[in-house]
């Protein structure tokens, strides 16, 4: 068993998400290194996850390690039924770390637990997806120089978005304040309302994005998904009142950055991208040294 | 005056009292009474001031460890543990929830892992002065108590 996986956000206390954060920033700095060579790391993707397994294999190949895996279940060895146990060691006899995506909540927890070698959680269900979290912690300190004391507005779907989860776990350490925006039908579950109260992180609740997002310092944009709604007249009312569009940054603090964890689908109007508070493609870029540095802790090096 | 015992008095073991007659049967699977060797006498249905209808299971000769008798407090937290010896009870034991809770739950949430593969559950009892919640170790999921649903 290793203690050495990253399964979820809350493995990492405020020093080691620290020291995750100063380690990206110097892969940044020189991202090109052979600190890697010689190893063999896994990407074992159950469920189909381009983005996430190229900027992973990206950060390996760019350390001068080995990949192996698969992309999609479907050729993979579970279609023939195979339990996750005998993949996870059978695939840990070859290589020195395996990062993984799961269809099911809690399948990297488990496979961190049955593996010789340590597990990176690149995704399970709707629960934990870590390297995101700590790819937008990263984010906001480099674009506000600090992460603390920030004020934070959080759109969209906040029901299942696991993404806006792990963030407001990872952001308690730093004093932030949140606005939670979100339709009725995707509120901020119960459980991080209490998580909230009883770590003294101030919030507030909307339904309406406009003029709430003035005041600013991050705004986090996350999809709002057809399939979460009974009603499709409501889908579509919400879409449109939950679209991003340029005009709406008018009277935004200088300051502010758009963030989201991408793939957009109707949440940002394109005619965002050409302001420099929009974010989103850097932040997808800091995900490679996020990366980088989160395998290379895993491995001691 | 001496109240009318419904069910034999023991001379030996555990008696598990108050247990709403709904979960009697619950209980006796918890504890593996199924399968038990040892004479076990099981009283359903019976009347009781404060609950309605109770029941109420007596398992003679053996005495049960905290941590097995701590589950019954999943689904009967009311229930009444009394340790007897030469028919004196020697021991009222009081229920409290285990920290950890291995195997005998099963996770609501029809997307965890344990749900899919043969892997045993486990979850953490998580206390608070007004609300008391299992969390799946694996998917992380929190349920509350009234939804626990036992294997």
């Amino acid at each position: 068993m290793s203690n050495r996986s990253l399964v979820s956000i809350s493995d990492y206390n405020k020093e080691e998400i620290l020291e995750i954060l100063d380690a990206a920033a110097d892969f940044e700095a020189n991202p090109n290194r052979s600190t890697l060579k010689g190893k063999v790391i896994a990407t074992l993707f159950f469920e189909p996850s381009t983005r996430t397994r190229l900027s992973f294999e990206t950060a390996v190949l760019r350390l001068g390690g080995s990949v192996i895996g698969f992309s999609d279940a479907a050729t993979s060895s579970s279609v023939k039924g195979e339990t996750l146990n005998d993949t996870i060691r059978m695939v840990s006899c070859y290589a020195d770390a395996i990062v993984m995506r799961h269809p099911f909540e809690g399948a990297a927890r488990y496979a961190a637990e049955i593996s010789p070698v340590p597990i990176i959680n690149a995704g399970d269900g709707a629960n934990q997806h870590p390297s995101q979290t700590l790819l937008d912690l990263y984010s906001i300190l480099k674009t506000q120089g600090t992460l603390d004391n920030l004020k934070i507005c959080v759109a969209g779907d906040l029901k299942y978005g696991r993404t806006v989860h792990s963030l407001i776990m990872a952001m308690s350490y730093f004093h932030p304040s949140f606005r939670f925006i979100a339709p009725e039908e995707l509120k901020l579950n119960e459980e991080y309302r209490i998580f909230c109260l009883r770590n003294n992180i101030p919030f507030e609740e909307t339904t309406e994005l406009n003029e709430n997002i003035n005041d600013a310092d991050i705004l986090y944009m996350t999809r709002v998904q057809r399939e979460r709604f009974q009603d499709l007249m409501e889908y579509e009312r919400v879409k449109n009142v939950y679209t991003l569009k340029n005009s709406m940054l008018e009277n935004t603090k200088p300051n502010l950055r758009i963030l989201h964890p991408l793939p957009r689908v109707a949440e940002i109007s394109p005619d965002v991208d050409k302001n420099e508070k929009a974010y989103y493609f850097q932040q997808a870029q800091n995900g490679l040294y996020i990366r980088q540095a989160i395998i290379s802790k895993v491995l001691s090096i | 005056m001496e109240k009318e015992l419904k069910v034999a008095a023991l001379r030996n073991g555990t008696v598990i009292d108050h247990i709403p007659a709904d979960k009697l049967y619950k209980v006796v699977f918890m504890l593996h009474l199924d399968t038990c060797e040892n004479q076990i006498t099981i009283g359903n249905n019976l009347e009781s001031a404060k609950i309605g209808k109770k029941g109420i299971i007596k398992i003679s000769g053996k005495v049960f460890a905290e941590d097995e008798t701590n589950k019954i407090a999943l689904i009967a937290p009311n229930a009444k543990i009394n340790i007897i010896k030469d028919f004196q009870v020697i021991e009222k034991r009081p229920l409290s929830l285990p920290d950890e809770i291995h195997e005998i739950v099963q996770c609501n949430n029809p997307n965890c892992i344990t749900n899919h593969q043969n892997i045993p559950t486990f979850f953490q009892v998580i206390k608070d002065e007004n609300d008391t919640m299992l969390k799946c170790h694996y998917c992380e999921r929190l349920i509350k108590l009234e939804e626990v649903k036992i294997k």
